[in-house]
């Protein structure tokens, strides 16, 4: 969720909020929005207040957007956006971009007034764009331009890194392209974006008709065409991977900043001429009509009988979708979305625009139909009763991560690798997350770790699902539920850790029996390198489901114990 | 320093002495005592560094015969004993008076863990309102199901390396989706349908087949919403799970690399937003929190979304709780669910309440 700053007395001037206004009373307001009053700072003598930003809502991240939908929303009409008659500038599209950045869009602002404040939140909705919608400037980057220091028609081409050398934002001294992206990555916040273009063979530029590099998508513009508080006419191109995406980003930003032109919500719009032929008016700045059933909102939230299509209609037009109506066989509403809510993609996102206006805490609350009887999962059920009983008889729960390290289930374990049904991770962030447990004991062994200082013997069970590799599934992974227990004390303690086993049968309802009979569960020789001299494995019904033993000195010396551990770790599926 | 009046300046003739007054002398029993009533601490400590005073500790005992004196040697009994019991001899016994201010013998016990009650809790909340256990056991889901089947677009944060595992081995699923279903959703991120706009991006299968750790279990609800919509005819449905997701985040006070959400949904002919308050207040009614208010908030996979405030009488302010929403008809048409069948959701964390019943700031600690 974005956050972004707004200045208060900015904030209320635009709004017509008085100034008596209370922290209390602003809450309640951006509550209602959707929003959220996040924090209030003081920078440099002036009040800032945080908002919270809903992740879909590109038209109220700056400012300009936030105070345009508080109006909106408190009655007051909407402003329409207008392109203004035909383009005058072009930008011709050649064909060596379509391998890098093949997308270009533009739109001229006349006669813009920019103040310091109005400049600042300028750079800083780019930046929000570019971070949230614009995925860090993979799908779009926007370039802004003094348009009278260049001079159109525009070309968006794609050139050798080698062949490309100019000066660019902030720099004093020409520099080629490898040389620029070399200095950028060792930028803390400019890195992130070198790698979007550094392996391509060609990277995009636009370039206006003496061949001044204006900007280096998505890198950098040019220092020759940078935008100041004077600049009176602004040029706005966004290059992209992603139409729909770069289409938001330009008509987000237009609509944004045109208010501070001369005629305020014209723009100028800019001709693309693909190296196909095709041809592209931009911005698109469309707005679309979308005809929904008043019975479906009503169905939906659940809208008493005396909210009329009417006031559904005049709900939405405080939401900014401009909305009336109609009376033709059945009712119908009809609302027009206009080009700052890029986020409504079906009749269900103006339903809720219905609801947030109308409010959800006024809805009076129903209880659905639905007649079901419940039912629990067997296998959960079987171990939330044992997990009580194997704690009646002494044993400490524990609660251990199902991400481990490494070594956690290989060397320490005494193995000398990784087991093979192991799952592992591609990306952890640290290295105790590395793989999936394929058993409970590390996790136990790393609690006994962290609880040494308690009192002798220490008991603890875990009840959990470990992962394995499993052809059989359709992701090749599979759960399966375990079981754990060990003992830490003094001496070995074996014979504590064979008696919750039997236990633990006895509350399974199963017999123990003689080796290599199907009628119980038995116990026998084993071996493993993680147990020492007493290793046994557990079987029931004949088939292997576990093993326990007295752990092995190298084993709990990696695991940092000074005292003898016994432990066991059965498979508790098949007891099902 | 106070006047005790334990010296007197004494001048009989010629040169001045001091003499020690009666005073002194029956209170010197406590010299320590005395001493210290009249110097403060520090400057008792001054004065020794000074070696003004010499320090001498002294142990005294005053002893007098108290009711129970005799000259022969009895232990009285502790406690009643097998013993004692044969032959009547607790008659003449005399027996000690019991310390009714030690604390007593902790009995030998094991616990359940405290999260893990929490769970058991709120499950019972969900059978006492006739839920259904959805089964949840299966830490690795594809990027399809855990994303593209809610309509979360493939270029959304989540589904970014920063903050969702992905496996290097197995890296892929192995199986695909239904083809059927596949290609609908395919075409509902890519140009859309059923009413919406769709995101209009090319929608990439590779990128669905990725194998994550779930990020949520919701990739279990849409499944399980799947089978739902495959049988012959639609039976309303009400489901439940509590169990671990993973996120890529290294661990601080208030963030955890896995945690468990509990999830309720409930899917029926025309439920509805105020069904879903409803349904919220009944569930956090048996939790004991009474006070709730819903605030509009952006899901990709809900519409409306609602987060869930409760008000917390201790902190004395509106806190965050849980989020709830209907799924959108983008996710829930394309496996096949009626038009008007509706599906209300809700989900939270058991560790957060957990810190506040157990009045902890730092999660790791649970």
């Amino acid at each position: 969720m974005p956050t972004i700053g707004v200045e208060k007395e900015d904030f209320l001037r635009r709004t017509g909020i008085a100034k008596s206004v209370t922290q209390l009373e602003l809450e309640h307001l951006f509550f209602d929005l959707g929003l959220e009053l996040d924090d209030i700072e003081e920078e440099n003598g002036k009040t800032i207040f945080k908002v919270d930003i809903p992740a879909n809502r590109y038209d109220i991240l700056c400012i300009e957007g936030l105070c345009r939908a508080i109006n909106i929303f408190n009655n007051k009409t909407p402003d329409k956006y207008t392109l203004e008659g035909s383009p005058f500038e072009k930008i011709i599209v050649e064909e060596s971009t379509a391998a890098v950045r093949p997308i270009v869009m533009g739109a001229v602002l006349r006669n813009v007034t920019f103040t310091e404040a109005s400049y600042e939140s300028f750079i800083d909705l780019q930046d929000k764009l570019h971070q949230n919608l614009a995925r860090q400037r993979t799908l779009s980057s926007i370039g802004t331009h003094d348009l009278d220091t260049v001079k159109g028609p525009f070309r968006y081409v794609a050139r050798k890194p080698e062949d490309i050398k100019f000066v660019a934002l902030k720099q004093e001294k020409e520099m080629s392209a490898p040389q620029l992206l070399e200095m950028y990555e060792k930028d803390s916040f400019m890195k992130q974006y070198v790698p979007i273009i550094k392996e391509k063979e060609r990277y995009p530029l636009i370039l206006d008709s003496n061949e001044t590099i204006c900007s280096l998508p998505p890198i950098i513009n040019g220092e020759h065409s940078k935008i100041t508080l004077a600049t009176k006419n602004v040029l706005i191109e966004v290059t992209g991977t992603d139409w729909a995406k770069t289409n938001i980003v330009l008509d987000t930003m237009v609509t944004m900043f045109s208010e501070y032109c001369a005629v305020p919500f014209k723009i100028e719009p800019v001709e693309v001429e693909y190296y196909s032929g095709k041809k592209e008016i931009t911005p698109s700045l469309k707005y679309w009509e979308e005809c929904v059933d008043p019975e479906y909102i009503r169905r939906q939230i659940g809208l008493p009988q005396d909210v009329t299509a009417e006031t559904m209609a005049k709900l939405l037009s405080r939401m900014g979708l401009v909305s009336s109506y109609i009376r033709y066989e059945n009712e119908k509403i009809i609302s027009r979305i206009p080009p700052t809510r890029h986020d409504i993609l079906h009749p269900c996102d103006i339903m809720e625009d219905v609801a947030v206006a109308y409010d959800f805490n006024k809805l009076v609350m129903t209880m659905p139909p639905t007649n079901t009887v419940a039912k629990q999962l067997p296998i959960n059920k079987l171990c939330d009763l044992l997990r009580v009983d194997v704690a009646a008889a002494g044993f400490c729960e524990a609660l251990t991560f199902a991400l481990v390290s490494r070594a956690d289930i290989g060397e320490k374990m005494g193995f000398d690798k990784l087991p093979a049904e192991a799952v592992t991770v591609s990306n952890p962030k640290t290295a105790e997350f590395q793989v999936c447990r394929t058993g409970l004991l590390p996790g136990l062994l790393k609690t006994t770790q962290a609880n040494r200082k308690l009192p002798l013997p220490l008991k603890l069970f875990e009840v959990s699902d470990v992962v394995l590799k499993d052809n059989s599934t359709h992701t090749g992974c599979r759960n399966e539920r375990h079981m754990s227990a060990l003992c830490y004390s003094n001496t070995s303690g074996f014979e504590v850790i064979h008696g919750l086993l039997d236990r633990v049968m006895e509350l399974l309802e199963v017999p123990p029996c003689e080796a290599g009979s199907a009628d119980g569960y038995y116990i026998k020789k084993g071996s493993s390198p993680t147990y020492f001299q007493v290793c046994a494995d557990i079987y029931l019904w004949n088939e292997k489901v576990g093993q326990m033993g007295v752990i092995h000195p190298n084993t709990l010396k990696a695991f940092d114990l000074p005292n003898p551990v016994s432990a066991f770790e059965i498979n508790l599926e098949p007891f099902l | 320093m106070q006047n005790l009046e334990w010296v007197k300046l004494w001048q009989p003739s010629g040169s001045p002495k001091i003499k020690k007054t009666a005073k002194f002398t029956k209170q010197s029993r406590r010299p320590q005592k005395i001493l210290s009533e009249i110097f403060a601490m520090k400057e008792l400590a001054d004065a020794k560094k000074r070696k003004l005073v010499d320090e001498k500790k002294l142990t005294v005992f005053d002893m007098k015969k108290s009711a129970g004196f005799k000259t022969t040697v009895e232990k009285p009994e502790t406690e009643l004993t097998k013993d004692l019991l044969a032959n009547d001899e607790w008659k003449n016994k005399t027996f000690k008076e019991y310390n009714y201010n030690a604390t007593g013998v902790r009995p030998p016990h094991g616990f359940l863990h405290p999260l893990l009650k929490l769970r058991s809790a709120y499950r019972n909340i969900f059978l006492e309102m006739g839920f259904e256990e959805m089964p949840t056991s299966n830490f690795v889901e594809s990027s399809f199901w855990n994303f593209d089947a809610l309509f979360q677009p493939q270029q959304h944060p989540a589904r970014d390396a920063h903050d969702t595992f992905f496996l290097s081995e197995p890296a892929s699923a192995l199986n695909d989706p239904p083809a059927d279903y596949l290609e609908r959703v395919k075409n509902i991120h890519s140009h859309g349908g059923f009413d919406s706009k769709g995101y209009g991006y090319d929608w990439s299968k590779d990128e669905a087949m990725k194998n994550v750790l779930r990020t949520h279990t919701t990739a279990v609800s849409a499944k399980m919403l799947y089978k739902l919509a495959q049988q012959k005819e639609f039976k309303p449905t009400k489901y439940f799970s509590i169990d671990r997701v993973f996120r890529n985040e290294t661990l601080d006070n208030t963030h955890l690399a896995e945690f468990h959400q509990v999830e309720g949904l409930i899917a029926d002919y025309n439920v509805s937003l105020a069904d879903l308050i409803g349904v919220l207040h009944t569930f956090f009614k048996k939790l004991g929190i009474e006070k709730l208010k819903f605030k509009p908030a952006y899901n990709p996979y809900t519409e409306p979304s609602m987060e869930i405030f409760s008000y917390h009488e201790g902190l004395g302010k509106w806190t965050e709780i849980g989020n709830s929403g209907m799924f959108r008809p983008e996710m829930l048409r394309p496996m096949g669910l009626p038009e008007n069948v509706s599906v209300i959701a809700w989900g939270l964390s058991l560790e957060r309440p957990a810190m506040i019943k157990y009045k902890m700031n730092n999660i790791r600690y649970i």
